[in-house]
Order: C-alpha cells, then sequence, then structure tokens
C-alpha cells in the first residue's frame, strides 16, 4: 500500500463525496480507484475487501476501511478536526449528523422518478430552511466565532460547507435568509486547502447525472 | 438538570432502545420521559430543547443531546467503551455502523404495510445470516478472544448482543449456523450491568406492538406508512 490514502467508489459523488471533502480539507493527498462493472465489484467482495459488501472502501494506515461515518471519524480524529475534548467531539458529532440527515435527501434525489423530482427539491427546500439552516446561523450569531465549534477549524465546518453548496445546487437562493451562513460559505470556500478543492481539477466530482445513476443501477442491482 | 442521564422518547424502543442498552451496560442509571401526546412534543418544541426538532434527546452533563450516534459516541467514550486508540475506535465504528445499518431493518418494521412486512421479514433474516452475522463469527473466530475488539468489552460488543436478540425475536434459531456468535451471546448476556438489563423490570423495551405505533404516528403526526429499504 502506498502512503496515500486509496479511495475505491463509483467516478461519482454518491458517499464517498464527503470522504474526499475531508482528506481534502485537510490538506491529505489519496488517489481513487473507480469501480465501472459489476465484475470488479463481485472481484473485491471475493478477495476480501469489503467488510460488508459495500463501498465506500477507504485503504488507509493499513486498514481496509468501510462504513463512511466509521471512516470519516477516523479522519477526523486523526488530522486534529474532531475538537480538543468529549464536549466538543459531541457538538461536532450532533452537527455533523444532522448535516448528514440534510444530505441523504440529496444523495437519494437522483434516484428518484421524474415526476417526483419537483416534490423532493420542495422538500429538500424546506428541511434546509426550516430545520437545518437555521440551528447553524443560530451557532454563528451566538458565538460570532468564524467556525462551528471551539472557535477552531473541525469537521462540522467542512460537512456544513459540503451540504449548503449541494443544497444551492438545487436550490440556487436557498442562503437569502441566512446572513451568517453566507459570511460563514464565503470564509470557508477562501481556506487554502477548500479553495483549492473547489478549483477545476480537483478530486471533486461533479453532480450525479444519468450516467452515474446507470453505474450505480448496473453495479448494485 | 438531575445528575442522572434524563432520556426523552416514546415508550418503546425505536431510535432510543440502542442508548438504553449503552448506558445498562455501562452500569448507569438512568431517568426516562415519556412521550404520549403531541402537546408534550411541541412543548419540546417551543421550549427549544431538541436542537432538529426530533427525538431521542438525552440531557446528560449539561447537554441537551440530540442524534443517536452522536449520543451513543458521546457515552461510549464517556465510560471507557471505545477502545484504547484511534485504530480500535476505528474497527468499533465499522462493527457498530453493520449493526446499525442491520438493525435498521427491523427499526422500520412497524410501520410498515402488512405486505410489505411479510417481505421484510425475509430482508431482515438474508442480511442477517448471508451479510452481518459472518462477518462477527468471522472475528471472533480470527482472534479467538471474549469481545470484538482490544480483547476489552465495548460499544460493539453491546450493539452486536441487542442486534442479535432482536434478529432472534424474528427467527428464534437464526444462530444456528454460527456456533462462536452463540458462545458470544451466552458470554455476554452474563456480563452483569447486561443480565441485569434482560431481567423482567429493567428499562428494556419490548417488541413494538400496534400501540406503540399509534403513539409514534400520534406525537410525530406521521400518518403515513413507511416504505421498506
Amino acid at each position: 500500500m502506498s502512503g496515500k490514502p486509496r479511495l475505491t467508489y463509483l467516478n461519482g459523488r454518491g458517499r464517498m463525496e464527503s470522504i474526499r471533502w475531508l482528506l481534502a480539507a485537510a490538506g491529505v493527498e489519496f488517489e481513487e480507484v473507480y469501480l465501472e462493472t459489476k465484475e470488479q465489484y463481485d472481484k473485491l467482495i471475493k478477495d476480501g475487501f469489503l467488510l460488508f459488501q459495500q463501498v465506500p472502501l477507504v485503504e488507509i494506515d493499513g486498514m481496509k476501511m468501510v462504513q463512511t461515518r466509521a471512516i470519516m471519524s477516523y479522519i477526523a480524529g486523526k488530522y486534529n478536526l474532531y475538537g480538543k475534548d468529549l464536549k466538543e467531539r459531541a457538538l461536532i458529532d450532533m452537527y455533523v449528523e444532522g448535516i448528514s440527515d440534510l444530505m441523504q435527501m440529496i444523495l437519494v434525489f437522483p434516484f428518484s422518478p421524474p415526476d417526483a423530482k419537483e416534490k423532493n427539491i420542495e422538500s429538500i427546500k424546506e428541511r434546509a430552511t426550516n430545520r437545518y439552516f437555521p440551528v447553524f446561523e443560530k451557532v454563528l450569531k451566538q458565538h460570532g466565532q468564524d467556525f462551528l465549534v471551539g472557535n477552531k477549524f473541525s469537521w462540522a465546518d467542512v460537512q456544513l460547507t459540503e451540504a449548503i453548496l449541494a443544497v444551492e445546487e438545487k436550490v440556487p437562493a436557498v442562503l437569502s435568509g441566512f446572513p451568517q451562513l453566507q459570511v460563514f460559505k464565503t470564509k470557508m470556500s477562501n481556506m487554502p486547502t477548500i479553495k483549492k478543492f473547489l478549483q477545476p481539477g480537483s478530486p471533486r466530482k461533479p453532480p450525479p447525472d444519468a450516467h452515474y445513476v446507470e453505474t450505480v443501477l448496473k453495479i448494485f442491482k | 438538570m438531575s445528575s442522572k442521564p434524563k432520556l426523552y422518547y416514546f415508550d418503546g424502543r425505536g431510535k432510543m432502545e440502542s442508548i438504553r442498552w449503552l448506558l445498562a451496560a455501562a452500569g448507569v442509571e438512568f431517568e426516562e420521559e415519556f412521550l404520549e401526546t403531541r402537546d408534550q412534543y411541541e412543548k419540546l418544541l417551543q421550549g427549544r430543547s431538541l436542537l432538529f426538532q426530533q427525538v431521542p434527546m438525552v440531557e446528560i452533563d449539561g447537554m441537551r443531546m440530540v442524534q443517536t450516534r452522536a449520543i451513543l459516541s458521546y457515552i461510549a467514550a464517556k465510560y471507557n467503551l471505545y477502545g484504547k486508540d484511534l485504530k480500535e475506535r476505528a474497527l468499533i465504528d465499522m462493527y457498530v455502523g453493520g449493526t446499525d445499518d442491520l438493525m435498521g431493518f427491523i427499526l422500520v418494521f412497524p410501520f410498515l404495510s402488512a405486505e410489505d412486512k411479510e417481505k421484510q421479514h425475509a430482508v431482515i433474516v438474508q442480511k442477517a445470516t448471508s451479510r452481518y452475522f459472518p462477518v462477527y463469527e468471522k472475528v471472533l473466530k480470527d482472534h479467538g478472544q471474549d469481545f470484538l475488539v482490544g480483547n476489552n468489552f465495548s460499544w460493539a460488543d453491546v450493539h452486536l448482543l441487542e442486534a442479535i436478540l432482536m434478529v432472534e425475536e424474528k427467527k428464534s434459531d437464526v444462530l444456528s449456523g454460527f456456533p462462536k456468535l452463540q458462545a458470544f451471546k451466552a458470554r455476554i448476556s452474563s456480563i452483569p450491568t447486561i443480565k441485569k438489563f434482560l431481567e423482567p423490570g429493567s428499562q428494556r423495551k419490548p417488541v413494538p406492538d400496534d400501540k406503540y405505533v399509534e403513539t409514534v404516528r400520534r406525537v410525530l403526526h406521521m400518518y403515513y406508512d413507511v416504505k421498506a429499504n
């Protein structure tokens, strides 16, 4: 195994995208292997790479890690993006889990039938603006700091930035009622590692298209 | 806030049950407030006690914690059930992720239509016996130790026992191909704190019934049929 983490997933966002964001934000270079056929996937299972027969898979520090949350917790812990103590970790976990619930709606969106798409965008908009964004707007307003937890850059900031951009792709003016989040988005986007990740040519993947959906259905049917 | 953790949820398993298991396994006494009416829920919302307007919520160490995974991670770390270093924590997180996915199929079960329930029953048994149980059987066989990670009792062991018992409620002989898991089940069940939790009169909740489903639907205004995974 080379020194760099190696990511195995489809050539698209899905559940691996948050991991790409976190590694990039931490300034960690990584390699990627793209699943394109069912045969590749079956071989991975046969060769014992996938603990629960699922991807994402991240080979890191001699481990074959699966389970998105486990992988991200490990990366956050390793690269000091998990707060300074148990209580800060608890806050980060709460924020990340909440954002993850919002991201779940976006994750499944490409797989919904065409006649449900408009309704689903409305649901995403409703949840973002009534349940999730107000929480983080308030957190930032109350402590007046640049970062969500402990006045220090953490996993929670990365996850929220990713979520804001993902929702904006569906609902462009979604931040219009959230001035703190607008400032937050700008600040995070200008952090050197994140800025680099947001530039063309980075490992960041584009929004899922028909080809991506087709590949998922073909490999995991 | 009292010094004991206080759990806010319905009087039933749902997402809170894993938290009850973990606190009990750690030997931590806790209080519970049961949501029975829509009014109680709205009062919690108005009091801004629920960060994302959802339960479970656990008052612990001056925090109002929400998000099941965050709560469980906090308890595990606080009571030394999270391994001795980052790598052991990674293993525990992976194993818990698996049992969490398995229990997820059971969590939605009471809210499915009658037809979907039948299909889901088969899915639960199939996933348990072909995807999840073989993994833990192999882990135990490979290292020959009593516990899943680091030769020490951890969150992963508690979560796996909970999952085993829940699947057994659906198919009583589901462990028949898994000798290591049978021994594991007996061993972990006899740990004093867990043994106590498994006895009648503990805070462990029974298999969800129609009354439970009705309560959840009423309190959350959740009147649609949940779709199976």
